[in-house]
């Protein structure tokens, strides 16, 4: 028993932060898609390899598993990296693995963008430059089907995270459709995962934000931070977050470790990370008062990426209702569709 | 990452698995905070310790079996899913044992902790007084130097002490150095509660049981041998025992999963009273107490790798204080009017609603996060 990451997840962990810090600062997330910064960002990514991750090392990947996607994908979310890094680095290897074994090594260069939406809304998020979508398999059932967009007519729609870039495509064109049933699941599991994970980032950016301004900023001539019903809603948002932090460790490991009662650790990780973005973001949000209510101050980057991943890959209420099921004790009523 | 169990820890979970069906007893005993009760559980810990199960973390000298604090861990989560009794012997040996292991001198850790792990003695907390809640280091209870005699002198009043009117003994603080200031000058004392000069007067708490206690003290002798830590040490000594209280010693994760499940059994027997909104708040509950059993076990690797918990066991405080509520209120409402019957989930309620106040209230727990964790300034 050991409830830590190894020392191998830290040095990976430290790799991809210096990255993002260097190539993912907030002006890149606000230069957006299509930008020089984008693209710059995305080349660094490709020359770490992070695309192989979950890639078994025989076919040109790093051979590594959820454990360290958990501790990528903190940072990636700490960053708001504006990438489909969720569709590209956990949910395309075995899908393409399954469906197009022939582009997997593409995918492995960092030469393959992939997009995903598995609620089939007709929206893919950071959608512009997708090479790939992966549209179906939500909630782990039906089949995926891996799109061809690259002469699809692309249409964009306005999302409630300016950084968001939600495309649809019209002509896409059908390469192969997934249905193997440990393939789908598999998929939206790492997708599950990834997105928690990021959530855990974005919570931690709001609240360090948070954390600096309130001991900065000063009225009746002390800093904020200074009263207490500032440092209990501060206290609060800690709370949740350190107590959703173990829970998405814990499903990265049983997910490794291909334990068959993962789906609990999987819906109590969304559920919580959700959760937890929620009440940080709120807290974050009223302890900055005015300043943070801008879009000239950066907060709201992350508290929107955020409100973005708590709708997506199930959202707490559903991962509940998935949980209740395996309990036995599931919804007799009409239950969260996505 | 590696959350398996070692051979070594299967086998242990498995031996406190079979000791424990074959030995709890099968009807609920009463509650222990009642007279009655209390002498049933007395009976209980005496059967814990002959077969060296009441301190399996100890060494073996003193009771114990030298289990790891994994091992501990799973014996706690054993206990409650086994629905084993309350341990009326708790405070003293899972908050004041751990002093005395760390300040104790070797005669006062042979003298008391055999007794202890035996349920020979019976300790209460001596923190609080009337005019001392939240603010331990207001206390005005005294100690003066008995130079004569060669000891102390106690007098004042401790109060809301759990289970101090059927303890024998009692722990807390007493300031022996009158000009200095808050918590400086404090002492740690050992105290007989049939010392002459303490009185021990036992009031009802909300919940219905009576253990609650008073303890005056009128110019009591104590002597030397009495003082834990050194004298004016008592703040940093005490301290050490207030992390425990706040911590994992405490409320250990097996209770919480063992909460969880009965309250999913309930939601499956309630059958069309448990609406969706119940059954929400039911996954909800579940998704905590998990949620603290995997904090805990990131806490303990910290611990066994030389990382202290610190200020975080003001975390799992108020996490455990306020996932207990919410599981408590869920399940009256699945029970709907067979509420009102007293039975394991009202009393489980009312006693929950102690939580958020004892161990230092949340609030105070929610500026030490704030302050000692997010490095907020203090006022």
């Amino acid at each position: 028993m050991r409830f830590a990451p190894s020392d191998e997840q830290r040095e990976l962990e430290a790799v991809v932060r210096q990255v993002l810090t260097d190539r993912c600062p907030p002006q890149t997330v606000r230069a957006g898609a299509g930008s020089a910064q984008v693209a710059a960002l995305a080349e660094s990514l490709a020359g770490l390899g992070v695309a192989g991750l979950l890639v078994a090392e025989d076919d040109g990947g790093l051979g590594l598993d959820e454990n360290h996607l958990v501790s990528v994908f903190a940072q990636i979310g700490y960053a708001a990296a504006p990438l489909p890094l969720t569709a590209t680095l956990a949910v395309a290897p075995a899908v393409l693995a399954a469906g197009a074994p022939d582009l997997l090594a593409k995918l492995v260069e960092g030469g393959l963008t992939v997009g995903a939406d598995p609620a089939e809304t007709g929206h893919v998020a950071f959608g512009s430059g997708v090479d790939l979508v992966l549209r179906g398999g939500f909630g782990g059932t039906g089949r995926i089907e891996i799109l061809d967009v690259s002469d699809a007519a692309v249409s964009t729609s306005p999302s409630v995270d300016v950084a968001l870039d939600l495309t649809g495509y019209a002509g896409a064109r059908l390469v192969a459709a997934v249905d193997d049933p440990q393939v789908v699941r598999l998929a939206w599991e790492r997708g599950v995962l990834a997105t928690s994970a990021e959530l855990i980032g974005l919570s931690r950016r709001m609240l360090d934000l948070t954390v600096e301004h309130v001991r900065t900023r000063e009225q009746f001539g002390v800093p904020i931070g200074s009263f207490q019903a500032v440092k209990h809603h501060l206290a609060t948002a800690l709370l949740h977050l350190e107590f959703a932090v173990p829970v998405v460790a814990t499903a990265g490991f049983e997910l490794a470790a291909g334990l068959p009662g993962r789906l609990r650790a999987l819906a109590t990780a969304k559920a919580l990370a959700s959760e937890a973005a929620h009440v940080v973001g709120r807290a974050a949000l009223q302890c900055h008062g005015a300043i943070g209510y801008t879009t000239e101050y950066d907060l709201h980057l992350f508290l929107k990426r955020s409100w973005a991943l708590e709708s997506s890959w199930g959202s707490a209420a559903w991962h509940r209702a998935a949980l209740l099921d395996d309990l036995g004790v599931g919804l007799t009523g009409v239950r969260p569709a996505s | 990452m590696d959350l398996t169990w070692s051979e070594q820890d299967e086998q242990f979970r498995a031996e406190a698995r079979d000791w424990l069906t074959a030995n709890v007893p099968r009807q609920p005993l009463p509650s222990g905070d009642t007279a009655a009760g209390f002498a049933a559980h007395l009976e209980w810990e005496r059967a814990l310790h002959a077969d060296r199960w009441s301190v399996v973390s100890w060494p073996q000298e003193y009771g114990g079996r030298e289990a790891s604090i994994w091992q501990w861990l799973i014996f706690e989560e054993e206990y409650y899913r086994a629905g084993a009794p309350q341990r009326v012997t708790q405070n003293g040996i899972f908050l004041l044992a751990p002093t005395i292991f760390e300040f104790g001198t070797k005669q006062q850790q042979d003298e008391l902790l055999p007794r202890m792990a035996a349920a020979q003695d019976l300790w209460a907390q001596g923190w609080s007084e009337p005019g001392a809640g939240s603010d331990l280091a207001g206390i005005s209870s005294r100690a003066v130097r008995d130079e004569q005699a060669g000891g102390w002198r106690l007098s004042g009043q401790k109060t809301w002490s759990t289970r101090g009117a059927f303890c024998t003994h009692l722990f807390g603080l007493f300031r022996t150095d009158p000009q200095a200031q808050r918590h400086r000058g404090l002492t740690y004392f050992l105290v007989p509660l049939d010392t002459p000069g303490v009185t021990v007067r036992g009031f009802d708490r909300l919940d219905g049981d009576e253990g609650f206690a008073d303890v005056f003290f009128e110019n009591a002798f104590l002597p030397d041998s009495a003082v834990l830590g050194g004298v004016d040490q008592g703040w940093s000594v005490a301290m050490s025992t207030t992390g425990s209280e706040r911590g994992l010693t405490l409320r250990s994760p097996g209770r919480f999963l063992k909460a969880a499940a009965a309250l999913v059994a309930l939601a499956g027997e309630r059958g069309e009273a448990a609406t969706d909104l119940l059954r929400d708040r039911v996954a909800r509950s579940w998704m905590q107490a998990h949620a603290y059993q995997q904090f805990t076990l990131a806490q303990v690797t910290d611990i066994v790798e030389g990382r202290p918990a610190g200020a975080r066991s003001s975390l799992n405080k108020v996490f455990w204080s306020e996932l207990d509520i919410a599981l408590h209120e869920t399940a009256l409402e699945l029970l709907g009017p067979d509420a009102l019957v007293d039975g394991p989930w009202t009393r489980g309620y009312q006693f929950s609603l102690s939580g958020p106040i004892y161990a230092g209230t949340n609030e105070i727990q929610r500026n030490i996060i704030a302050e000692r964790l997010l490095g907020l300034p203090r006022r």
